[in-house]
C-alpha cells in the first residue's frame, strides 16, 4: 500500500500508531497530551479498527493514576494496552510503572513531556516529567519532529513485545506535540510488517488467566526481595540491541534509519552537543549551517535514553571530538548536573576506565528550554562557542539572562540560519475568528497540494477571552527542522485591528515584506490610524502593505465574526506561495471537505466570502515619513506599583523572556489585585446604566463574571468632584433613603459577554426593548466612562455592618475582591467565585484544584484576586488537581491549632491586657459582619498591649494574634476535581468534621482543557471522550454527601434563584462544619450563547433536571428535616433545557435514535431524583425516622 | 357497499382523511400507526429550507464558538463522522415511511428562495414522494411590497418548480389576499395540480409580566372550518386544481362538510395530536355510519354537493350572508 503524504501534529501521529496496535488503551485529559486520547476515543468512537481488525476499547478513567492502573491490569491479563500523558499525569502513573516494568510486561506509553509545578504550574513542553520517571525501569525512547513520532512510536511498540520491557515514547511537549507538519503517514501493512504476531501472543500466553492459573506481585522479603530484583537483568542488557535491530527493519520496511544515537556533523568534529528531542532538529539544523563555515562541530541525538547504551553512545561520538555540551531541558537542583549530563559523565568515564575510549573529552552540561522556553540557532551557537572557550562554562543555563548566580551564556539573537528558500508568514489573530483554523488548511493545501515542506506553530494565550494567537507558518522545498518561533517573516499579517496599539507586530517583519491588516478603514485612511511605531517600521523595511475590512466582508457573506476564510484568500493573493487560481481552487476545495458536513449554507457562505475578498484588498500607498498623533499603548498605566511596572509589564507586552532571573519572585509568590492594570479593551459593546428606570436590584451586579458593574451606596457630598457623566441617583434603600446610587461599569476591562443585560428584570414601560442596562458601543463611551470609573472608585465602600448580607440587592454592595479575571466572557463560574470574595473575602484562604479556576485566578501575568483598602483579601493559593481538598484540610488544621495556641496564650497575658479584653476575645460572637469589626478592634487593642513587651509569650502571641478573628477556608474546583481525580481526597475532608467550605464550580465536563467527560456529565451529553453521548446518569455528588448526615450541602444555580444561592452560601459558611455547595455552572463547553446562560440555568431548575435544595445539619439538631427544597417539581420536559444546549444537539443531529434513547433515560432519572429528594424533604420530624 | 374512495392530485385514495403536515410526521412508526387505522394518505412535515440554513449556521457557530485562542482549549466538541443536518434526513425519512407503508405519501416544503424551492423539489421527487405539497409559509411584512408582487412571486414559483418536477404539486396557501379566487385560479393555471386551504400562521401572543413575545403551539378548533367550506364551495368547479381542506377537520361531520363544499380530502391534524392517530379509525367510522344513515353510496357522490354552484342560494356564501348575520344580531343590554 503506497503511503499518504498528511499534515498532522504529533499528538495525531502518535495516537495513530499507538490505536493501530492496541486493544484497551487507558486515557486521562492532561495538557498538552489530551488529544491523544482525544483521537484515540474518537475514532473508536467512529469504529475504526486496529491492524487485527477489532475497534480498541477506550476507557476514560477518574485519574492518571487511574489509567495507569487499567492498563496494567489489562497487560496483565493479556491486552496490548496503551495511554497517553504528561507532566504530574505522568507522575501518578509512577508506582504502576515501577509494577509494569518489574513485571517485564510489554506496553508503550506516549508522552507529550512537560514541565512540572513547582514554583508554579506551567502546562509547556520540558523533560522535567520523562526524567522524573527514568528510575522506573520503563525504556526510554525520544522522538524529534512529528515525522520522528509516528515512526518511533511504532518502533516502540514492536521493541516493548519483543523486550518485554516496557517502553516510554516522549517529545517535546506543544513545540513538537502540537506542531503541525506534513508528514509521510505509516500503513496498516507497514505495522503489520514491524509486529511480530508471535510476540503478541507470547505476551497472552503470560496473561493471569483462571484457565492457566499463576499468582503474580507477591509480597518478598529480605532473603530473596533483591535476588528477584536483579533477575530482569538479561532483558535490560538485550534491550539496546533489539531496539536498533527494530530501527534497523523499519529502515527496511519503511525506508527511514534511525538508530539509538544518531550523530550529525563533521566527521572530524572538535565540538559536539548532546541533546534529545525537538532541540536536537535545531542543532542540527545550526550545525549545517556552521559547517561549510569551516566550524568543526557536530550534534549527537540522544533517541533511547534508557536503557542507555554506553557502548553505542560512545560508538556514535566521532573520534576527534574534544568537547562535549550536554543540553538538558530540566532541572534537578541540588545535583551535580542534570541525569542526561550525568549519564554523559558516567559513559564516558567508564570508557575511558575500560579502555574503549582513548581519553576523557572535557564535557560541560547546561539546561535549556524550560517549559517551553524558545530554543534557537542562537542559543546552540552560543553553546558552540562556549566549547571552544579554554575555560567553558559548565552547569550554564542558555535561553534566559540569570543575573542572580549567572549561568546563563549570551547569545547574539539577530543570529539566524533561516534560509531565502524558506517562506516565513505570521498571523496574528483573535481567539475563535479562525486564524488558526484557516492557517492550519493552508499547511494542508500547500503541503499537500505541492512538493513543497510545511510546518506550522501556534502561540495562543492564557487568558479565556479576547486572546491573540500568533500562527508561525513555514513552507519550502527541504525538510523543514526549525522548532522555533519565527523571528523574521517574510509576510506578517494582523488579523484584528485594536492588536496595532497594543502589540510590536512588526519587529519580525523582514525587509520587503509584506504586511496584510484588517481593519475597518480603507486603503487612504488606514495610515493615520497606525501607531508610530508601525508606521515607522512600514517605512523603514519599505514593506509591501495591504489593508481589507474583513470584518464589512465577513458580515456581508454571513461569515459573522469569522474572518479566516477572507484573509486567508488574501494570504494566497498577495503572498505568491501558489498561483491565485489555483490557490482559490484549493481554498474552495478546503472548505468543502472541512464545513460540508456542517451543511451547504454553511460552504456555501465560506465559498462568497472567497469570492468577495480579493475585490476588497487594497494595495496602501503610503508617505515616506511618520505621521502619526499616537504611539503604542503602554502595557500598564505609568500609576501602576512598581513592581507592575517592572515584571508583570513586559509579560503583558509579549516581552516576558526578557526579564531576568532577579525580577522573578524567589519562590513563586505575587502580589493579589494586578488585573486591574492590564485593561484589556477586549469589549465591543458595553452596558450603559438607565438610572431613570433602574430598580437597584443587583442582579446585574451580581452576574457580573468579571467584576466589572458594581454599586456603591454614599453620601451625596461625594458628588462635589464628579466627572460631567457621572450618574447617580436616590438610593431605593428604606435605611439609606438620604443617600445616592450608582451603578458603575469597568469599560476597559468589561468583556461585552451581556450576561447582566440579559439578567436585567427592568423593561421600559413605553419601550420593551429598552432595559435598566443596555449595550452600547464601547469606543465612543471608553475614554468618559473610564473617568467615571476611576471616580467611582473613590467613593468610599459600603460599611458592611450597616447591609443584610442575606438579600441580594444588599450584598451587592460589597467590594468584590476577585475581578477582571481572564475568564471567558458570560463564565458561569466566576459570578460564584466573585460572590465568596464579596461575601467573605478578607478573611478568606481559598485553596483552588487546577482548572479553569485557577487559571483565571492565577494564571501570569495578573491575578484577578484583590484586597480591599485595609490590605485584606483572600489568600490564594493551588497545590495540584487531584489533592485539592486535601490541601484546603491543611489549612484549616493550621487554623485550628493556631487558634488552640492562642487560647491557652490568652489567659498567660491577661494581666498585660486586661481579663476583660480574654474573655472577650474568647467569647466573641463572629456570626455576624458587626460582630467580625468588633473581634478586629480587640485584635487590635490585643496587639498594642503586646507589641512593647519582650516576653516570649507576648511575642509569640503578638505572631498568631490574627488568629481570633473568623476564618473562612474555601476549598473551589470544577467537577473534574470534585468527581474524579479528586474525590477520594474530597470524600476524606468532607467526612473529617472540619470546618471547611467546599465549592464545586460544576461545568460538567473538564472545561480547561477542552470539556472531557467527567462523571458529573449528564447523560445523553456529548463530550470529549464521549462523542457518542454519555450512556450513564450524572454521578449526585450532592446526595453523596448528605448521606452523611454532619455535612452542610446545599445545590444552587444562580441563574434560577439568586436569593437561594446567597443563602446556601452564607449557611455554608456559618455551619460550624464541612460544607459542600455544587454549583451550577454554565459553560462554553456546553455549546450555548454565554449571554444566555442564567437563562438556561432557570430551565435546568424548571424542568426538575437541577432542583435546587440545601441540607442543613443544624436542623436535624432542632428536630426538624435538615432538607429543604428550594424548587419546584418539574414543570417542563426535559428537552425543553436540553435542546439549547449544542452538547445535547450534536448527538441529536449525529445518531438520533441514541439521543431519543439516551433523552427518555435521562428524564427518568429527573423523575426519579425529584421523587427521592422529595421523599427525602417531605419525611416527617428530622426524617430519621 | 359504501365507497370513500376520492382522487386528489390525480392519486386514489381509499378513503378523503389525509392526516396532514405535524410533528407526528417525523416518526415512521406513527405514520404506520396512521395507516393502520385508515388514513388514505400523509402530508409529511415540512421540509423548510429556512430551519436546514439556520441548523446548518447555529452548529457551524457552536463547534466554533470560544475555539483555538486558548492553549488547553482548542475546541470543546469531539468532531462527528456526519451530521443529520440539512435535507438529507428528511428524505431519507420520506425513503423509509415509503418503505413502511403503502398508502400515498405526499412531502411538504416551505423554501426561501427559487433555487432552493427547486432544489429541493428535485431531491424530493428522487426520494420518492408521490406528490409534493409547496408549503408558501409567507408574511408579506414588507410595507415596499404589494399584493402584485406576492402574487407573482407564488406564480413564479410554482411555475419554476412544475418544472423541474414530474410528481403532482399542491399549493398550500393562507388567506391572506385581497382576491383569492383569482390567485386561486391563477395558481391553478400555473400548474398547481391542487390547492389546500388554508395554511394557520402561528399567531404570536404577549406575556404580560414579563412583556414578551411568546410563541407556543395553539391547535386548530371546528370553528376554523368555516371559513375554508365557504371558500372550498365558491372555488369548487370554477378553478382546475384539486381541493383540499386543512384546519378545522375534527370529526367525521367535518370531513362531510368538507366534501360537500367540493374538498376531494379533508386534511387533519389536531385532532390527532389531541386524541392519537387513532382518532382516524373513529371518524371513518362515524363517517361510514353517517353515510348509511343517510344513504349515501360513495363519497363522490356528495362532492361540492354543496358547493356555491350547486347550492340553491349560491349567494349564502357571499355578501349577503354576512348582512343577514347583522340583521339578526341584537345586542345585550
Amino acid at each position: 500500500m503506497a503511503r499518504t503524504k498528511v499534515t498532522l501534529d504529533a499528538n495525531e501521529a502518535a495516537a495513530y500508531v499507538a490505536h493501530h496496535l492496541s486493544e484497551v488503551i487507558a486515557i486521562y485529559p492532561i495538557t498538552p497530551s489530551s488529544t491523544m486520547g482525544e483521537w484515540a476515543d474518537q475514532w473508536s468512537a467512529e469504529g475504526k479498527q486496529n491492524i487485527w481488525g477489532t475497534v480498541p476499547l477506550v476507557v476514560e478513567m477518574q485519574s492518571e493514576g487511574g489509567a495507569a492502573g487499567a492498563v496494567h491490569g489489562a497487560l496483565q491479563t493479556g491486552s496490548l494496552s496503551t495511554t497517553f500523558t504528561a507532566s504530574q499525569g505522568l507522575l501518578l502513573m509512577i508506582p504502576n510503572m515501577f509494577k509494569i516494568a518489574g513485571e517485564l510486561t510489554p506496553t508503550v506509553f506516549h508522552v507529550s513531556a512537560r514541565a512540572l509545578a513547582v514554583q508554579a504550574l506551567s502546562i509547556f513542553g520540558d523533560h522535567s516529567d520523562v526524567m522524573a520517571v527514568r528510575q522506573t525501569g520503563f525504556a526510554m525512547l525520544a522522538s524529534n519532529s512529528v515525522q520522528e513520532v509516528m515512526d518511533t512510536a511504532l518502533i516502540a511498540h514492536a521493541a516493548t513485545l519483543q523486550s518485554r520491557v516496557p517502553f516510554l515514547h516522549f517529545f517535546d511537549g506543544f513545540r513538537t506535540s502540537a506542531e503541525v507538519m506534513k508528514v509521510e503517514q505509516l500503513t496498516d501493512d507497514d505495522m503489520r510488517a514491524m509486529i511480530d504476531q508471535d510476540l503478541v501472543r507470547a505476551h497472552r500466553a503470560r496473561a493471569l488467566s483462571p484457565d492457566n492459573p499463576v499468582l503474580r506481585g507477591t509480597a518478598q522479603n529480605p532473603d530473596v526481595y533483591f535476588q528477584g530484583r536483579e533477575t530482569v537483568n538479561p532483558f535490560y542488557l538485550k534491550t539496546p540491541e533489539i531496539v536498533q535491530k527494530t530501527m534497523d527493519k523499519f529502515a527496511q520496511v519503511v525506508g527511514r534509519q534511525y538508530h539509538l544515537f544518531d550523530y550529525v556533523g563533521a566527521p572530524d568534529a572538535e565540538r559536539v552537543i548532546v541533546v534529545m528531542c525537538s532541540g536536537a532538529e535545531i542543532a542540527q539544523e545550526t550545525v549545517e549551517y556552521l559547517l561549510p563555515k569551516g566550524e568543526k562541530v557536530g550534534v549527537l541525538k540522544v533517541r533511547l535514553y534508557r536503557p542507555f547504551s554506553v557502548e553505542h553512545f560512545v560508538k556514535a561520538l566521532p573520534a576527534t571530538v574534544k568537547s562535549l555540551a550536554v543540553l538538558d531541558r530540566t532541572k534537578e537542583p541540588g545535583s551535580i548536573g542534570e541525569p542526561l549530563y550525568q549519564d554523559v559523565i558516567t559513559a564516558l568515564a567508564e570508557s575511558v576506565a575500560a579502555g574503549s575510549l582513548p581519553a576523557m573529552p572535557r564535557v560541560i552540561g547546561g539546561r535549556y528550554g524550560l517549559a517551553s522556553k524558545e530554543f534557537t540557532p542562537a542559543m546552540v551557537k552560543a553553546v558552540f562557542d562556549e566549547l571552544k572557550k579554554a575555560q567553558p562554562k559548565n552547569h550554564f543555563t542558555v535561553g534566559i539572562n540569570d543575573d542572580v548566580t549567572n549561568t546563563s551564556l549570551d547569545f547574539d539573537p539577530t543570529f539566524s540560519t533561516e534560509g531565502k528558500e524558506i517562506v516565513r508568514a505570521m498571523f496574528y489573530g483573535l481567539g475563535a475568528d479562525g486564524t488558526v483554523g484557516a492557517n492550519k488548511n493552508s499547511i494542508k493545501i500547500i503541503g499537500e497540494d505541492t512538493d513543497n515542506f510545511a510546518q506550522g506553530y501556534f502561540v495562543y494565550d492564557s487568558k479565556k477571552s479576547g486572546q491573540m494567537t500568533t500562527s508561525h507558518l513555514r513552507f519550502g522545498p527541504k525538510q523543514i527542522r526549525s522548532s522555533y518561533l519565527i523571528t523574521s517573516a517574510n509576510f506578517v499579517a494582523c488579523h484584528q485591528f485594536s492588536f496595532t496599539e497594543r502589540y510590536d507586530l512588526l519587529s519580525a517583519a523582514d525587509p520587503g515584506a509584506v504586511f496584510l491588516l484588517n481593519a475597518p478603514f480603507g486603503p487612504d485612511e488606514v495610515w493615520d490610524h497606525l501607531p508610530r511605531t508601525m508606521q515607522k517600521q512600514i517605512i523603514d523595511k519599505k514593506l509591501k502593505f495591504y489593508v481589507i475590512d474583513a470584518v464589512k466582508v465577513a458580515k456581508e457573506t454571513g461569515m459573522g465574526g469569522r474572518i479566516n476564510t477572507i484573509m486567508q484568500t488574501c494570504f494566497f493573493a498577495i503572498s505568491g506561495v501558489l498561483p491565485r487560481t489555483e490557490a482559490i481552487d484549493a481554498i474552495k476545495h478546503a472548505i468543502e471537505k472541512t464545513y460540508s458536513k456542517r451543511g451547504e449554507a454553511v460552504v456555501q457562505k465560506n465559498f462568497a466570502a472567497v469570492d468577495a475578498s480579493l475585490s476588497n484588498l487594497y494595495e496602501v500607498k503610503y508617505p515616506n515619513k511618520v505621521t502619526s498623533a499616537f504611539d503604542l499603548r503602554p502595557a500598564v498605566p505609568a500609576e501602576a506599583p512598581a513592581f507592575v511596572q517592572d515584571v508583570l509589564a513586559p509579560i503583558v507586552a509579549g516581552k516576558g523572556d526578557t526579564l531576568p532571573v532577579s525580577k522573578m519572585p524567589i519562590d513563586g509568590t505575587f502580589p493579589l489585585a494586578t488585573t486591574q492594570w492590564e485593561r484589556r479593551n477586549i469589549a465591543i459593546d458595553i452596558p450603559v446604566w438607565d438610572e431613570k428606570i433602574c430598580i437597584q436590584c443587583g442582579k446585574c451586579v451580581l452576574v457580573c463574571p468579571h467584576a466589572t458593574i458594581r454599586s456603591k451606596v454614599y453620601d451625596e457630598k461625594y458628588l462635589a468632584n464628579a466627572p460631567a457623566t457621572f450618574k447617580s441617583t436616590a438610593a431605593r434603600w428604606k435605611e439609606f433613603s438620604t443617600q445616592k446610587y450608582t451603578l458603575q461599569v469597568a469599560p476597559e476591562d468589561c468583556t461585552g459577554c451581556s450576561l447582566c443585560v440579559e439578567t436585567c428584570p427592568v423593561k421600559d414601560k413605553s419601550d420593551t426593548k429598552h432595559k435598566a442596562i443596555n449595550m452600547m458601543p464601547q469606543l465612543p463611551l471608553r475614554e468618559p466612562e473610564a473617568k467615571n470609573w476611576e471616580f467611582f472608585l473613590t467613593l468610599p465602600e459600603m460599611d458592611r455592618s450597616k447591609v443584610n448580607v442575606g438579600l441580594v440587592k444588599d450584598s451587592q454592595l460589597l467590594e468584590p475582591l476577585f475581578e477582571f479575571s481572564g475568564a471567558c466572557g458570560g463564565c458561569g463560574e466566576t459570578p460564584y467565585v466573585k460572590l465568596v470574595s464579596q461575601l467573605f473575602g478578607d478573611r478568606a484562604l481559598v485553596a483552588n484544584a487546577t482548572g479553569c479556576s485557577s487559571i483565571y485566578g492565577g494564571n501570569l501575568p495578573t491575578t484577578p484576586w484583590a484586597k480591599n483598602k485595609d490590605g485584606r483579601g483572600p489568600t490564594w493559593s493551588n497545590s495540584l488537581f487531584e489533592d485539592n481538598a486535601e490541601f484546603g484540610l491543611g489549612f484549616r488544621l493550621t487554623i485550628d491549632k493556631r487558634l488552640e495556641y492562642a487560647r491557652e496564650l490568652l489567659p498567660q497575658v491577661a494581666n498585660l491586657v486586661g481579663a476583660e479584653l480574654v474573655d472577650a476575645l474568647r467569647q466573641a460572637d463572629q456570626s455576624n459582619e458587626a460582630g467580625i469589626l468588633q473581634q478586629r478592634g480587640r485584635v487590635q487593642l490585643l496587639k498594642e498591649k503586646l507589641q512593647g513587651n519582650k516576653s516570649l509569650i507576648a511575642q509569640e502571641l503578638l505572631s498568631i494574634a490574627d488568629v481570633f478573628v473568623k476564618k473562612s477556608v474555601w476549598i473551589m474546583g470544577g467537577d473534574g476535581w470534585a468527581y474524579d481525580i479528586g474525590y477520594g481526597g474530597l470524600d476524606h475532608v468532607l467526612a473529617s468534621g472540619r470546618n471547611v467550605n467546599v465549592l464545586v464550580l460544576d461545568t460538567e465536563v473538564y472545561s480547561n482543557t477542552g470539556g472531557q467527560m467527567s462523571k458529573s456529565t449528564p447523560r445523553g451529553a456529548v463530550a470529549r471522550f464521549a462523542a457518542g453521548g454519555k450512556p450513564l446518569p450524572k454521578k449526585d455528588l450532592a446526595m453523596i454527601a448528605m448521606t452523611y448526615g454532619n455535612i452542610y450541602v446545599a445545590r444552587v444555580a444562580m441563574g434560577a434563584n439568586d436569593a437561594q444561592t446567597i443563602r446556601a452560601f452564607i449557611e455554608a459558611e456559618a455551619y460550624d462544619g464541612p460544607s459542600l455547595i455544587v454549583a451550577y455552572s454554565h459553560c462554553i463547553a456546553h455549546g450555548i450563547d454565554l449571554a444566555k446562560g442564567m437563562e438556561q440555568q432557570k430551565l435546568a431548575v424548571q424542568t426538575g433536571y437541577w432542583p435546587l435544595f440545601r441540607y442543613n445539619p443544624n436542623l436535624a439538631k432542632e428536630g426538624k428535616n435538615p432538607l429543604t427544597l428550594d424548587s419546584k417539581a418539574p414543570a417542563l420536559p426535559l428537552e425543553k433545557y436540553t435542546y439549547n444546549e449544542t452538547r445535547y444537539t450534536q448527538l441529536m443531529q449525529s445518531n438520533e435514535e441514541a439521543a431519543e434513547r439516551l433523552l427518555k433515560l435521562a428524564q427518568e432519572d429527573v423523575n426519579k431524583r425529584w421523587k427521592m429528594y422529595e421523599n427525602w424533604a417531605n419525611a416527617p420530624g428530622n426524617g430519621s425516622k | 357497499m359504501l365507497d370513500l374512495t376520492t382522487t386528489y392530485l390525480g392519486l386514489k385514495l381509499k378513503n378523503p382523511i389525509v392526516p396532514s403536515s405535524s410533528p407526528l410526521m417525523q416518526k415512521v412508526d406513527n405514520i404506520k400507526h396512521l395507516e393502520d387505522a385508515g388514513a388514505a394518505a400523509v402530508v409529511l412535515h415540512s421540509l423548510f429550507e429556512e430551519q436546514i440554513i439556520k441548523e446548518s449556521n447555529i452548529l457551524d457557530h457552536y463547534l466554533n464558538y470560544g475555539t483555538e485562542g486558548f492553549w488547553e482549549a482548542l475546541s470543546f466538541f469531539p468532531e462527528q463522522k456526519s451530521y443529520n443536518i440539512g435535507a438529507d434526513a428528511y428524505l431519507d425519512h420520506i425513503r423509509k415511511v415509503k418503505a413502511a407503508v403503502k398508502i400515498p405519501v405526499l412531502a411538504s416544503l416551505n423554501g426561501v428562495s427559487i433555487g432552493g424551492w427547486i432544489k429541493y423539489a428535485q431531491k424530493i421527487e428522487q426520494a420518492g414522494a408521490d406528490a409534493l405539497e409547496l408549503n408558501m409559509y409567507y408574511l408579506a411584512a414588507d410595507p415596499a411590497q404589494t399584493g402584485a408582487q406576492v402574487e407573482q412571486m407564488y406564480l413564479d414559483l410554482v411555475r419554476a418548480v412544475k418544472a423541474s418536477v414530474k410528481i403532482p404539486i399542491a399549493v398550500k396557501l393562507s388567506l391572506h389576499f385581497s382576491a383569492f379566487a383569482n390567485i386561486a385560479q391563477q395558481l391553478a393555471q400555473a400548474g398547481a395540480n391542487g390547492l389546500v386551504v388554508f395554511n394557520r400562521f402561528y399567531q404570536p401572543d404577549f406575556d404580560l409580566e414579563n412583556l414578551e413575545v411568546v410563541h407556543d403551539l395553539e391547535l386548530s378548533t371546528p370553528d376554523l372550518l368555516r371559513v375554508r367550506l365557504r371558500w372550498a364551495a365558491m372555488l369548487h368547479g370554477k378553478i382546475n386544481a384539486d381541493l383540499a381542506v386543512t384546519g378545522g377537520v375534527h370529526t367525521a361531520e367535518d370531513v362531510l362538510k368538507c366534501m360537500m363544499a367540493g374538498a376531494r380530502v379533508a386534511m387533519m391534524t389536531s385532532a390527532l395530536l389531541e386524541h392519537g392517530t387513532e382518532h382516524v379509525r373513529a371518524v371513518l367510522g362515524d363517517l361510514a355510519a353517517w353515510m348509511q344513515k343517510h344513504e349515501y353510496e360513495s363519497i363522490t357522490q356528495m362532492q361540492g354537493s354543496m358547493s356555491q354552484k350547486s347550492v340553491a342560494y349560491p349567494a349564502a356564501f357571499e355578501r349577503a350572508n354576512y348582512i343577514k348575520v347583522l340583521q339578526s344580531y341584537r345586542p345585550a343590554i
